[in-house]
């Protein structure tokens, strides 16, 4: 476990997400002329109609937003999906952000039981590792409730 | 009415299936059966548009070539296009925009697919810039968990029931039962819906779409050339849907795992769904009242519940009591996927949504034997194709 240690945390996709545990963060873009925002952030050019020549400013998402919908995936999901061996159900949760009005999907955080969620309820973003190799951790983002 | 419309002379398909043959050959039975069908011959055909299968290589990406080839070189002018699950509506619009253009007199449009089993899944390779491939890897984002989203948020907010999902395949099993062409035949009960496990809650495996073998083809014509063959009352295509969404698009969708954003601009009042079947109506001038019979894509059974509402059989939130109230089984009101629908199909992707259109072909006939919609004259397709495709054929007799 001391090995582990000395792993360095790198977002899973470069550039997609703050991987610092206190603050974890999407990041996105802003057109500011229209106020929308994008992610991920692999965007050319704004993608609102009439606004492509706006220049694109990276931000950093907001992490809370509203429970919109969830399910609970029971068999083993395809390549290139990671999945636990023997494999173990796991709930995907789509929350939409207060501020952006953008409904973002992620895995469950570990441990939230899915019976236990509801469309509404506020939920904030976290980290988990997705895989590791020798030298990193890929770190992707999950949602888990607010707690109360 | 429609100024746009084209006759359908002849319909034909290769039955659904797990055959394991190549695609060209159920495309080519298909396309038999429509000449057939239509009461011409080969030889009068003068544009061929095929749907392309992206899972069989080469051959499957130039359709319309190798369709044109299979059946014998005649020196026509063909096309090819994708559009995912709605391929065919794509390759339905580009052979009546043709002939509505006057470029061609007799079109057959064909689709065909062979599929592998299970799961469908992206392309192999790491390929971190495709939103298809990075669903898998970062968030086992299945096909099946996006049906399991939006069934979940009909229960949280239309207390849509385990029961209902499983009602719609009891119906479409009932259905489909007696259609020669349908891979499952088979009646379920609801106890048997819900014994059957779960895929991605609340959806059960009976209420998730198969993949599967399969071929449809339809031979369209002018008017004056339905006239000219002494057919005075034929099935008409009377709008042809292929839209796209306005932005900001705020249903999260396959294969993306996020939405637009509604922060600068708002939504639109007309969701992307709603948008499909709205544009067909509009072409042809018909109201969702007029509509008799309708076939729309249950990737899940409870998304035949949102079609409902999406081509305007009810009012949002009111597809449950639609379903429960009995106007959607073939003898109620306006039944919906009397064909069996992919419940009882499977998707074969390219020809799934020109089978969508046999089926309203033989019901507007009124050949539709024992799954006959009595006195259907108005009948609809919808459907939606990965990427932002929409699809919907409005017939008409």
């Amino acid at each position: 476990m001391s090995a582990n240690k000395q792993k360095k945390r790198v977002a899973a996709v470069e550039g997609w997400i703050d991987v610092d545990p206190k603050n974890p963060r999407l990041v996105g873009y802003k057109d500011d002329a229209s106020g929308t925002y994008f992610f991920p952030k692999d965007v050319a050019v704004s993608r609102a109609p009439g606004f492509s020549d706006t220049p694109l400013r990276e931000v950093r998402l907001s992490n809370r937003g509203k429970l919109w919908s969830y399910t609970t995936n029971h068999y083993k999901p395809p390549e290139p999906a990671i999945s636990p061996d023997p494999f173990v159900p796991y709930t995907v949760a789509a929350v939409e952000l207060t501020e952006e009005r953008m409904v973002v999907l992620g895995q469950l955080a570990d441990g939230v039981d899915p019976a236990s969620i509801e469309v509404g309820q506020e939920m904030e973003l976290t980290l988990a590792t997705l895989y590791e190799d020798d030298e990193n951790e890929y770190i992707v983002w999950k949602w888990k409730p607010v707690a109360a | 009415m429609s100024k746009n419309e084209v006759a359908i002379l002849g319909a034909g398909m290769h039955p659904w299936g797990k055959w394991g043959k190549n695609f060209v050959e159920y495309g080519v039975v298909a396309i038999k059966d429509a000449i057939r069908d239509a009461g011409i011959e080969w030889k009068d055909v003068d544009f061929v548009v095929g749907g392309d299968t992206m899972r069989n290589g080469y051959p499957g990406y130039v359709a319309g070539a190798t369709f044109a080839k299979a059946m014998g070189w005649t020196g026509i002018p063909i096309a090819s296009c994708y559009a995912a699950c709605a391929t065919g509506a794509q390759a339905i619009e580009i052979a009546r925009t043709r002939i509505l253009a006057g470029m061609a007199q007799v079109a057959l449009v064909v689709g065909a697919d062979t599929t592998p089993k299970g799961f469908l899944a992206p392309n192999k390779g790491e390929r971190t810039l495709d939103p298809d491939w990075l669903r898998f890897r970062l968030i086992g984002a299945t096909n099946p968990t996006y049906f399991g989203l939006w069934a979940q948020r009909r229960m949280d907010l239309y207390g849509a029931t385990e029961q209902d999902f499983a009602r719609i395949k009891v119906k479409n099993s009932k259905h489909g039962f007696t259609n020669p062409n349908a891979r499952y035949r088979q009646i379920y009960t609801e106890a048997e819906v819900l014994a059957s496990p779960l895929v991605a809650a609340p959806l059960r495996l009976f209420e998730i779409c198969a993949t599967s073998d399969g071929g449809a083809a339809l031979v369209l014509c002018s008017m004056e050339y339905a006239k000219k063959k002494g057919i005075t009352k034929p099935v008409r295509i009377s709008a042809v849907s292929t839209v796209s969404p306005t932005f900001p698009n705020t249903i999260i969708d396959m294969p993306d795992f996020s939405t637009d954003s509604a922060a600068g601009i708002p939504a639109p009042d007309r969701s992307f769904k709603d948008s499909i079947s709205w544009a067909a109506y509009q072409e042809a001038g018909i109201d969702p009242s007029d509509v008799d019979v309708a076939e729309v894509y249950d990737l899940s059974s409870a998304l035949e519940l949102d079609w409902y509402e999406n081509i305007g059989l009810c009012k949002r939130g009111e597809a449950e009591s639609l379903l429960r109230s009995g106007a959607t089984e073939i003898g109620g009101r306006v039944p919906v996927n009397p064909s069996g629908g992919l419940s009882c199909f499977g998707e074969a992707v390219p020809a799934q949504a020109i089978a969508q259109v046999c089926e309203l072909t033989w019901q507007l006939r009124g050949t539709a034997g024992e799954r006959q919609v009595a006195g259907a004259q108005v009948g609809i397709t919808a459907n939606q194709g990965l990427f932002g495709h929409g699809s919907s054929v409005l017939c008409t007799r």
